[in-house]
């Protein structure tokens, strides 16, 4: 909405006013890489980091979350009886900083999952209290990146605030009025000039070559590459490499299935409830009761991974449930990778219709 | 009408929403009454506090749960037009959750969340011939389709009831289906897989049982609602009747862990079983590689 600039000087005091208000969460750097951690010092805050093992989704879905404690007892008459209490956890006023902008979509979508249709009030208690600011990406993370093929290496409207660094200074966007008063309150800003735009413009422009395709298609056509793919051989051959050990879904910015789970304490009549990650990628997670297992071979499990990522998630919610992070194909065992699998299936389908080429 | 179907509901229509602060918080109800139907299946009788009416369609379910064990999805057996101050589920012991189900008696208190899902859709069926063929513990939520249409009798057409069961023990409501074979507005015809010394009856898979009835494809719907594994051919009979695929309805059966549309497990292709489901015509299975 309006632009400001601050000086890269000014960024640790504006850290610090934040850290009296609000949690400030950012990437650190780790003994094995960066991960997103709260900053107690704002001079651990690193924006120039490639990527993180984990996306900033575990601050809107946590690992293990307690839904309801509840409170389980016998009456006088000998009747069972219950007692909850629902739970809002890890619910408090929250700065994510330096949030690249494949995880914003991550996010973007998150709010559609979570907000459309029935509203889940445990990430709505969440979501309110946490401010979003983004960095502006301006070299791929490493070779495992496909953003550019995604689309996502401009901001998704989802950030309160958002930074590019430009020379000496970074320009900020407010896309919230949360975002502008945040930065009127605890930052020391001042409006762009034509020549700050200028600048902008430039950087933003002088990024785009440093990324690279990894795609044989674009991904307006992954739906339909992956519907005309059903059936294809290339699910098979990732079924026999794949470990199925859920690596993929846990680092994945866009997944967001959970498991619901009881706890129980040693007294065996209180505990919660809670709700844990879950992959689509674990033989279970289509079993039901009598045995009967939807998705029993690894090549069924590992396509429906896809199928969401390529195509059901766009069905649904118009977006297309990949970002092209590269997190997946770091975290693989067995180097299975996205852009890899989606160009085998190009490769096939190319093979399939003409079969003198193969 | 030929073709007549209920197009999918979009996953953005909160059905019901029970006013507490979690959607996840189930309502704390209390067993009334309790029996045992076969050596695996017991019914429960629910009620809700204040005796609440569980507001439900045919073919919807509730997520049942016991704190400390767990949760998982129950169809309800009782139709809305028996449904007052109570409600009643026909549970089967098949884990944890259901085990512990099996050791509650009246005055024991459960969680209740629902109800969820797109039941059966009455206004479709009205005016109709309907062909039910339940296997096994499908009759359970077979029941509340066939009960509905018995209290509103004129408002139907004929109503056929084809049930396969394993063996005669496994059976459900016995005394309900002699009461149904003496009525002239139910034709109900039951096959056993495994017969014992005591079956006089139908012997052999629920497909067995199509060719002994005659129907009207102009004017009927069928619903096959039991196992996944049994769909296929059933709905192979209900085609060889005459019946199209947008008048086939069945209802599947997922792991579930929210039904409310979020937790991923009983997905269908980009559909959830939860909300758009669990009931579907055989139309819109058609369109998903995932359905049967």
């Amino acid at each position: 909405m309006t632009l400001y600039i601050l000086p890269k000087e000014q960024l640790p005091v504006f850290v610090d006013k934040l850290k009296a208000d609000f949690r400030v969460v950012g990437p650190v750097k780790t003994e094995t890489g960066f991960a997103f951690d709260d900053i107690k010092q704002a001079e651990q805050l690193k924006l120039d980091y490639p990527t993180t093992i984990l996306p900033p989704k575990k601050y809107f879905l946590p690992q293990r979350e307690v839904l309801f404690n509840y409170h389980t007892s016998i009456n006088e008459k000998g009747a069972r009886q219950i007692d909850t209490e629902p739970v809002f956890q890890d619910v408090q006023p929250t700065i994510i900083f330096g949030v690249h902008t494949c995880d914003m979509t991550g996010i973007s979508l998150y709010d559609k999952v979570f907000l459309e249709g029935f509203k889940d009030e445990h990430y709505l208690a969440r979501r309110e209290q946490i401010l979003i600011i983004g960095i502006e990406c301006l070299k791929p993370c490493d070779d495992a990146s496909f953003c550019k093929d995604m689309g996502t290496l401009t901001a998704p409207p989802v950030y309160d605030l958002h930074m590019t660094e430009v020379e000496s200074r970074y320009l900020i966007d407010t896309g919230s009025e949360k975002g502008e008063e945040l930065l009127q309150k605890y930052g020391e800003v001042k409006l762009a000039t034509t020549d700050d735009i200028r600048d902008l413009s430039r950087t933003l422009s002088a990024k785009w070559p440093r990324f690279r395709h990894r795609l044989k298609m674009s991904r307006d056509q992954l739906p339909s590459l992956l519907t005309i793919n059903y059936g294809a051989i290339t699910w098979d051959h990732l079924g026999e490499r794949c470990l199925a050990c859920g690596s993929c879904t846990n680092v994945c910015p866009t997944c967001f299935c959970f498991d619901v789970q009881d706890e129980l304490d040693i007294n065996m009549q209180d505990g919660q409830r809670t709700r844990l990650w879950d992959s689509c990628q674990l033989h279970e997670f289509a079993l039901v009761a009598g045995g009967h297992n939807f998705r029993e071979s690894k090549a069924s499990r590992i396509r429906h991974r896809f199928m969401r990522k390529g195509k059901y998630i766009h069905q649904v919610h118009d977006i297309l449930g990949c970002t092209g992070c590269g997190r997946c194909e770091r975290a693989c065992l067995v180097n299975i990778t996205i852009p890899g699998t989606l160009n085998a299936l190009h490769d096939e389908m190319q093979l399939d219709a003409n079969p003198a080429a193969g | 009408m030929l073709g007549t179907m209920t197009p999918l509901e979009t996953t953005t229509t909160p059905r019901k929403y029970n006013g507490t602060s979690s959607i996840y918080l189930p309502t704390v109800a209390t067993i009334t009454n309790a029996y045992t139907e076969t050596a695996m299946e017991k019914v429960f009788t629910v009620r809700l506090p204040g005796g609440e009416n569980l507001n439900h369609n045919p073919g919807q379910f509730v997520m049942v749960s016991i704190p400390g064990v767990g949760e998982a999805p129950i169809s309800v057996m009782s139709s809305p037009s028996r449904t007052g101050e109570t409600f009643d589920l026909c549970i089967r012991k098949a884990g944890d959750l259901t085990g512990v189900l099996h050791d509650l008696v009246p005055g024991d208190q459960i969680g209740i969340r629902g109800p969820f899902g797109r039941g059966f859709p009455l206004e479709v069926f009205k005016g109709k011939d309907i062909l039910v063929a339940p296997g096994g513990l499908g009759m359970a939520p077979a029941r509340s389709l066939i009960d509905e249409i018995l209290d509103n009798r004129d408002q139907y057409g004929r109503l056929i009831v084809l049930y396969g069961a394993r063996n005669p023990a496994e059976i459900l409501f016995r005394d309900t289906l002699r009461e149904w074979r003496g009525r002239d507005d139910i034709d109900l015809l039951v096959t056993v897989d495994h017969p014992d010394e005591s079956w006089v009856g139908h012997i052999g898979v629920i497909t067995r049982l199509f060719p002994r009835v005659q129907i009207n494809p102009f004017n009927t719907v069928g619903i096959t609602i039991g196992p996944p594994i049994m769909y296929r051919f059933v709905i192979i009979e209900m085609l060889g009747k005459g019946l199209n695929p947008t008048q086939i309805w069945m209802s599947f059966e997922r792991r579930m862990k929210c039904g409310v549309g979020k937790c991923g497990h009983c997905q269908v292709n980009h559909r959830y079983s939860c909300q758009d489901g669990p009931a579907w015509t055989y139309a819109e299975a058609l369109a998903f590689e995932e359905a049967l």
